[in-house]
Protein backbone atom coordinates (compact mmCIF):
# COMPACT_ATOMS: atom_id res chain seq x y z
CA UNK A 1 0.00 0.00 0.00
CA UNK A 2 3.02 2.37 0.40
CA UNK A 3 2.03 4.39 3.46
CA UNK A 4 5.70 3.53 5.32
CA UNK A 5 7.19 5.03 1.80
CA UNK A 6 5.43 8.22 2.37
CA UNK A 7 5.61 8.41 6.34
CA UNK A 8 9.06 6.43 6.39
CA UNK A 9 9.71 3.91 9.06
CA UNK A 10 6.82 4.10 11.78
CA UNK A 11 7.93 0.75 13.20
CA UNK A 12 5.04 -0.11 15.73
CA UNK A 13 2.45 1.93 13.99
CA UNK A 14 3.05 0.24 10.56
CA UNK A 15 3.08 -2.68 12.34
CA UNK A 16 -0.51 -2.15 14.58
CA UNK A 17 -1.86 -0.35 11.41
CA UNK A 18 -0.97 -3.61 9.38
CA UNK A 19 -2.41 -6.02 12.28
CA UNK A 20 -5.67 -3.78 11.81
CA UNK A 21 -6.05 -4.06 8.01
CA UNK A 22 -5.32 -7.41 8.22
CA UNK A 23 -7.86 -8.08 10.91
CA UNK A 24 -10.32 -5.94 8.56
CA UNK A 25 -9.96 -7.75 5.24
CA UNK A 26 -10.34 -11.03 6.76
CA UNK A 27 -13.54 -10.46 9.15
CA UNK A 28 -15.44 -9.37 5.81
CA UNK A 29 -14.20 -11.15 2.90
CA UNK A 30 -16.70 -11.71 0.55
CA UNK A 31 -16.79 -14.48 -2.00
CA UNK A 32 -18.04 -13.98 -5.67
CA UNK A 33 -20.91 -16.06 -5.96
CA UNK A 34 -19.65 -18.69 -8.83
CA UNK A 35 -19.98 -22.27 -9.12
CA UNK A 36 -18.70 -23.99 -11.80
CA UNK A 37 -19.25 -28.10 -10.88
CA UNK A 38 -20.25 -30.45 -7.92
CA UNK A 39 -17.54 -28.54 -5.82
CA UNK A 40 -20.10 -25.50 -5.68
CA UNK A 41 -22.81 -27.89 -4.17
CA UNK A 42 -19.96 -28.49 -1.16
CA UNK A 43 -19.66 -24.33 -0.78
CA UNK A 44 -23.68 -23.82 -0.87
CA UNK A 45 -23.68 -26.28 1.79
CA UNK A 46 -20.56 -24.32 3.72
CA UNK A 47 -23.01 -21.28 3.33
CA UNK A 48 -26.04 -22.81 4.51
CA UNK A 49 -26.79 -23.15 7.89
CA UNK A 50 -24.93 -26.44 8.99
CA UNK A 51 -21.51 -24.51 8.75
CA UNK A 52 -22.20 -20.96 8.09
CA UNK A 53 -19.71 -19.45 6.88
CA UNK A 54 -21.10 -15.95 7.90
CA UNK A 55 -19.19 -16.95 11.73
CA UNK A 56 -16.28 -16.27 9.74
CA UNK A 57 -17.51 -12.87 8.47
CA UNK A 58 -18.42 -14.28 4.58
CA UNK A 59 -21.72 -13.08 5.18
CA UNK A 60 -23.03 -13.17 1.98
CA UNK A 61 -21.79 -13.73 -1.37
CA UNK A 62 -21.90 -11.19 -3.59
CA UNK A 63 -23.52 -11.34 -7.09
CA UNK A 64 -21.61 -8.84 -8.90
CA UNK A 65 -17.66 -9.15 -9.01
CA UNK A 66 -17.33 -5.43 -8.63
CA UNK A 67 -18.37 -6.41 -4.92
CA UNK A 68 -16.44 -9.37 -3.88
CA UNK A 69 -13.07 -9.86 -2.66
CA UNK A 70 -12.52 -13.74 -2.84
CA UNK A 71 -13.17 -15.53 -5.56
CA UNK A 72 -13.52 -19.20 -4.89
CA UNK A 73 -13.04 -21.50 -7.98
CA UNK A 74 -15.27 -24.45 -6.76
CA UNK A 75 -15.48 -27.00 -10.09
CA UNK A 76 -13.30 -27.74 -13.10
CA UNK A 77 -12.60 -25.26 -15.28
CA UNK A 78 -12.92 -26.13 -19.05
CA UNK A 79 -10.90 -24.03 -21.49
CA UNK A 80 -14.18 -22.43 -22.96
CA UNK A 81 -15.43 -21.23 -19.33
CA UNK A 82 -11.34 -20.07 -18.58
CA UNK A 83 -11.35 -16.78 -20.36
CA UNK A 84 -15.41 -16.14 -18.55
CA UNK A 85 -13.86 -16.68 -15.03
CA UNK A 86 -10.70 -14.53 -15.90
CA UNK A 87 -12.78 -11.81 -16.51
CA UNK A 88 -14.74 -12.34 -13.52
CA UNK A 89 -11.44 -11.83 -11.56
CA UNK A 90 -10.45 -8.92 -13.79
CA UNK A 91 -13.62 -6.95 -12.37
CA UNK A 92 -12.84 -7.85 -9.20
CA UNK A 93 -11.49 -4.46 -7.14
CA UNK A 94 -7.95 -5.42 -5.45
CA UNK A 95 -7.29 -6.29 -3.12
CA UNK A 96 -8.61 -9.59 -4.13
CA UNK A 97 -7.76 -13.50 -3.09
CA UNK A 98 -8.65 -16.80 -5.36
CA UNK A 99 -9.19 -20.16 -3.33
CA UNK A 100 -9.21 -23.15 -6.08
CA UNK A 101 -11.39 -25.20 -4.23
CA UNK A 102 -11.18 -29.37 -5.24
CA UNK A 103 -8.59 -31.18 -7.22
CA UNK A 104 -9.89 -30.31 -10.52
CA UNK A 105 -9.26 -26.44 -10.70
CA UNK A 106 -6.08 -26.84 -8.66
CA UNK A 107 -4.48 -29.05 -10.82
CA UNK A 108 -6.87 -30.83 -13.47
CA UNK A 109 -7.26 -33.58 -10.68
CA UNK A 110 -8.71 -36.88 -12.58
CA UNK A 111 -9.09 -34.73 -15.90
CA UNK A 112 -6.44 -35.35 -17.98
CA UNK A 113 -7.76 -33.71 -21.84
CA UNK A 114 -8.59 -31.28 -23.94
CA UNK A 115 -11.59 -29.54 -22.43
CA UNK A 116 -10.05 -29.36 -18.96
CA UNK A 117 -7.74 -26.16 -18.07
CA UNK A 118 -4.98 -27.86 -15.98
CA UNK A 119 -5.35 -26.47 -12.70
CA UNK A 120 -6.89 -22.48 -13.15
CA UNK A 121 -3.83 -20.84 -11.91
CA UNK A 122 -2.89 -21.36 -15.35
CA UNK A 123 -5.41 -18.03 -15.92
CA UNK A 124 -5.10 -16.61 -11.93
CA UNK A 125 -2.60 -16.36 -9.24
CA UNK A 126 -4.15 -18.97 -6.59
CA UNK A 127 -3.62 -18.24 -2.96
CA UNK A 128 -5.11 -21.37 -1.36
CA UNK A 129 -5.54 -24.79 -2.92
CA UNK A 130 -8.21 -27.21 -1.27
CA UNK A 131 -7.40 -31.02 -1.89
CA UNK A 132 -10.60 -33.39 -1.80
CA UNK A 133 -13.33 -34.53 -4.62
CA UNK A 134 -15.27 -32.26 -3.60
CA UNK A 135 -13.81 -31.43 0.03
CA UNK A 136 -16.02 -31.27 2.77
CA UNK A 137 -17.85 -28.07 4.11
CA UNK A 138 -15.00 -28.40 6.72
CA UNK A 139 -12.72 -28.38 4.14
CA UNK A 140 -13.43 -25.21 2.26
CA UNK A 141 -13.47 -23.65 6.24
CA UNK A 142 -10.40 -24.96 6.55
CA UNK A 143 -8.92 -23.17 3.26
CA UNK A 144 -10.46 -20.41 4.54
CA UNK A 145 -8.84 -19.81 7.41
CA UNK A 146 -5.38 -20.92 5.63
CA UNK A 147 -6.37 -17.91 3.69
CA UNK A 148 -7.33 -15.70 6.54
CA UNK A 149 -3.62 -16.32 8.36
CA UNK A 150 -1.71 -15.39 4.69
CA UNK A 151 -3.71 -12.22 4.44
CA UNK A 152 -2.76 -11.55 8.85
CA UNK A 153 0.60 -12.26 7.54
CA UNK A 154 0.66 -9.93 4.56
CA UNK A 155 3.24 -6.64 5.04
CA UNK A 156 1.47 -3.34 3.71
CA UNK A 157 4.51 -1.86 1.44
CA UNK B 1 -55.26 -12.23 3.08
CA UNK B 2 -56.18 -13.70 6.13
CA UNK B 3 -54.36 -12.01 9.33
CA UNK B 4 -54.42 -15.20 11.30
CA UNK B 5 -52.33 -17.15 8.89
CA UNK B 6 -49.96 -14.17 9.07
CA UNK B 7 -49.81 -14.45 13.01
CA UNK B 8 -49.40 -18.24 12.77
CA UNK B 9 -46.59 -17.82 10.56
CA UNK B 10 -44.91 -15.49 13.02
CA UNK B 11 -45.89 -18.19 15.20
CA UNK B 12 -43.35 -20.63 13.42
CA UNK B 13 -40.74 -17.45 13.48
CA UNK B 14 -41.04 -16.74 17.43
CA UNK B 15 -40.95 -20.84 18.39
CA UNK B 16 -37.58 -20.86 16.24
CA UNK B 17 -36.29 -18.72 18.11
CA UNK B 18 -36.17 -20.55 21.15
CA UNK B 19 -34.47 -23.95 19.37
CA UNK B 20 -30.67 -24.78 19.63
CA UNK B 21 -28.55 -23.77 16.54
CA UNK B 22 -28.08 -26.12 14.18
CA UNK B 23 -24.73 -24.90 13.18
CA UNK B 24 -21.62 -26.92 13.90
CA UNK B 25 -19.00 -24.79 15.33
CA UNK B 26 -15.97 -26.23 12.71
CA UNK B 27 -12.61 -25.24 13.95
CA UNK B 28 -13.37 -25.55 17.67
CA UNK B 29 -15.43 -28.36 17.60
CA UNK B 30 -15.06 -31.14 15.04
CA UNK B 31 -17.90 -33.39 13.82
CA UNK B 32 -16.79 -36.50 13.66
CA UNK B 33 -16.44 -38.40 9.88
CA UNK B 34 -18.14 -41.71 9.18
CA UNK B 35 -16.43 -44.78 9.95
CA UNK B 36 -15.48 -45.62 6.04
CA UNK B 37 -14.96 -41.92 5.76
CA UNK B 38 -11.63 -41.70 3.12
CA UNK B 39 -9.62 -38.97 3.73
CA UNK B 40 -5.89 -38.51 3.88
CA UNK B 41 -4.06 -41.51 3.28
CA UNK B 42 -1.84 -43.26 5.85
CA UNK B 43 0.88 -46.18 5.39
CA UNK B 44 0.53 -48.56 8.04
CA UNK B 45 2.93 -50.61 10.02
CA UNK B 46 3.17 -54.34 11.26
CA UNK B 47 3.12 -54.75 15.11
CA UNK B 48 6.72 -54.98 15.32
CA UNK B 49 7.26 -51.96 13.13
CA UNK B 50 8.19 -53.25 10.17
CA UNK B 51 6.48 -51.00 6.83
CA UNK B 52 3.48 -52.45 5.30
CA UNK B 53 4.23 -51.73 2.22
CA UNK B 54 6.29 -53.45 -0.35
CA UNK B 55 6.63 -50.85 -2.82
CA UNK B 56 4.75 -53.06 -5.46
CA UNK B 57 3.00 -50.00 -7.21
CA UNK B 58 -0.10 -51.52 -7.66
CA UNK B 59 -1.80 -48.62 -6.18
CA UNK B 60 -0.28 -46.67 -8.48
CA UNK B 61 -1.46 -48.57 -11.55
CA UNK B 62 -5.14 -48.75 -9.77
CA UNK B 63 -5.10 -44.62 -9.40
CA UNK B 64 -7.44 -43.19 -11.63
CA UNK B 65 -6.00 -39.39 -10.83
CA UNK B 66 -1.93 -41.07 -11.27
CA UNK B 67 -1.54 -39.08 -7.79
CA UNK B 68 0.54 -42.02 -6.82
CA UNK B 69 4.42 -42.24 -7.15
CA UNK B 70 5.96 -45.25 -6.12
CA UNK B 71 9.90 -46.12 -6.41
CA UNK B 72 11.21 -49.33 -4.59
CA UNK B 73 14.72 -50.80 -3.55
CA UNK B 74 15.88 -53.81 -2.16
CA UNK B 75 15.45 -54.65 1.20
CA UNK B 76 18.26 -56.41 2.97
CA UNK B 77 18.59 -58.22 6.29
CA UNK B 78 20.99 -54.86 7.78
CA UNK B 79 18.87 -52.50 6.32
CA UNK B 80 15.12 -53.69 6.23
CA UNK B 81 12.10 -51.59 5.85
CA UNK B 82 9.43 -53.98 5.07
CA UNK B 83 8.84 -58.33 4.73
CA UNK B 84 9.95 -59.81 2.23
CA UNK B 85 12.10 -58.04 -0.88
CA UNK B 86 11.30 -55.00 -1.67
CA UNK B 87 9.92 -51.86 0.27
CA UNK B 88 9.03 -48.39 -0.90
CA UNK B 89 12.02 -46.08 -1.32
CA UNK B 90 10.22 -43.37 -2.50
CA UNK B 91 6.49 -43.00 -1.91
CA UNK B 92 4.45 -40.10 -3.06
CA UNK B 93 1.01 -38.88 -3.09
CA UNK B 94 -0.22 -35.45 -4.40
CA UNK B 95 -3.00 -34.46 -2.46
CA UNK B 96 -4.35 -31.80 -5.30
CA UNK B 97 -4.39 -35.18 -7.51
CA UNK B 98 -5.75 -37.65 -4.98
CA UNK B 99 -9.70 -38.08 -5.34
CA UNK B 100 -10.23 -40.32 -2.34
CA UNK B 101 -11.52 -42.66 -4.41
CA UNK B 102 -10.48 -45.85 -2.68
CA UNK B 103 -8.90 -47.33 -5.08
CA UNK B 104 -5.49 -47.68 -4.00
CA UNK B 105 -6.76 -49.41 -0.64
CA UNK B 106 -8.01 -52.25 -2.33
CA UNK B 107 -5.29 -52.23 -4.76
CA UNK B 108 -3.35 -52.66 -1.85
CA UNK B 109 -2.09 -56.63 -1.37
CA UNK B 110 -0.99 -56.18 2.20
CA UNK B 111 -3.79 -53.03 3.41
CA UNK B 112 -0.45 -50.74 3.55
CA UNK B 113 -1.93 -47.86 2.55
CA UNK B 114 -5.66 -46.50 4.42
CA UNK B 115 -7.54 -43.63 3.71
CA UNK B 116 -8.10 -42.03 7.09
CA UNK B 117 -9.90 -39.82 8.40
CA UNK B 118 -8.34 -36.38 8.04
CA UNK B 119 -10.08 -34.02 5.25
CA UNK B 120 -8.29 -30.56 6.37
CA UNK B 121 -6.28 -30.34 3.28
CA UNK B 122 -5.56 -26.68 2.10
CA UNK B 123 -2.20 -25.69 0.51
CA UNK B 124 -0.82 -22.18 -0.22
CA UNK B 125 1.72 -23.44 -2.58
CA UNK B 126 1.32 -26.69 -4.99
CA UNK B 127 5.05 -28.18 -3.71
CA UNK B 128 3.22 -28.49 -0.38
CA UNK B 129 0.50 -31.15 -1.90
CA UNK B 130 2.95 -33.49 -2.26
CA UNK B 131 2.79 -35.98 0.31
CA UNK B 132 6.30 -37.84 1.01
CA UNK B 133 6.63 -41.17 2.26
CA UNK B 134 7.89 -39.70 5.88
CA UNK B 135 4.64 -37.94 5.93
CA UNK B 136 2.53 -40.56 5.23
CA UNK B 137 4.03 -43.24 7.28
CA UNK B 138 2.54 -43.69 10.60
CA UNK B 139 4.98 -43.82 13.54
CA UNK B 140 6.11 -47.16 14.57
CA UNK B 141 3.88 -48.80 17.48
CA UNK B 142 4.58 -49.75 20.66
CA UNK B 143 6.08 -53.03 20.84
CA UNK B 144 7.85 -52.12 17.11
CA UNK B 145 11.08 -51.05 16.38
CA UNK B 146 11.68 -48.24 13.82
CA UNK B 147 12.97 -49.02 10.49
CA UNK B 148 14.72 -49.61 9.24
CA UNK B 149 15.92 -52.57 11.04
CA UNK B 150 18.67 -55.37 11.54
CA UNK B 151 17.09 -58.70 11.42
CA UNK B 152 17.58 -62.53 11.37
CA UNK B 153 18.62 -63.83 7.97
CA UNK B 154 15.17 -65.61 6.61
CA UNK B 155 13.45 -64.42 9.44
CA UNK B 156 11.13 -62.32 6.59
CA UNK B 157 11.11 -63.27 3.31
CA UNK B 158 7.66 -63.17 2.86
CA UNK B 159 5.92 -60.38 1.14
CA UNK B 160 2.66 -60.61 2.48
CA UNK B 161 3.49 -62.57 5.86
CA UNK B 162 1.16 -63.59 8.64
CA UNK B 163 2.07 -61.12 11.23
CA UNK B 164 -0.22 -59.19 13.82
CA UNK B 165 -1.48 -55.44 12.92
CA UNK B 166 -0.90 -52.72 16.03
CA UNK B 167 -3.40 -52.93 18.22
Amino acid sequence: MGIETKLGNLGAVTTSLQKAVGWSRTRAMWPLLTGLACCAIEMMASQAADYDMSRFGMELMRASPRQSDLLIVAGRVSRKMAPVLRRLYDQMPEPKWVIAMGDCCSCGGVFNNYAIVPGVDEIMPVDVYIAGCPPRPEGLIHGILTLHDKVMAEKLA
Amino acid sequence: MNPLELLRGLATTLSMMFERPVTYQYPEIKRPVRERFKGRHELKRYDNGLEKCIGCSLCAAACPADAIFVESAENTDEERYSPGERYASTYEINMLRCIFCGYCEDACPTEAIVLEHNYELSFTNRRDAIYTRDMLLVPAPEHGRPTPMVTAPREFDRSIPEMADPQ
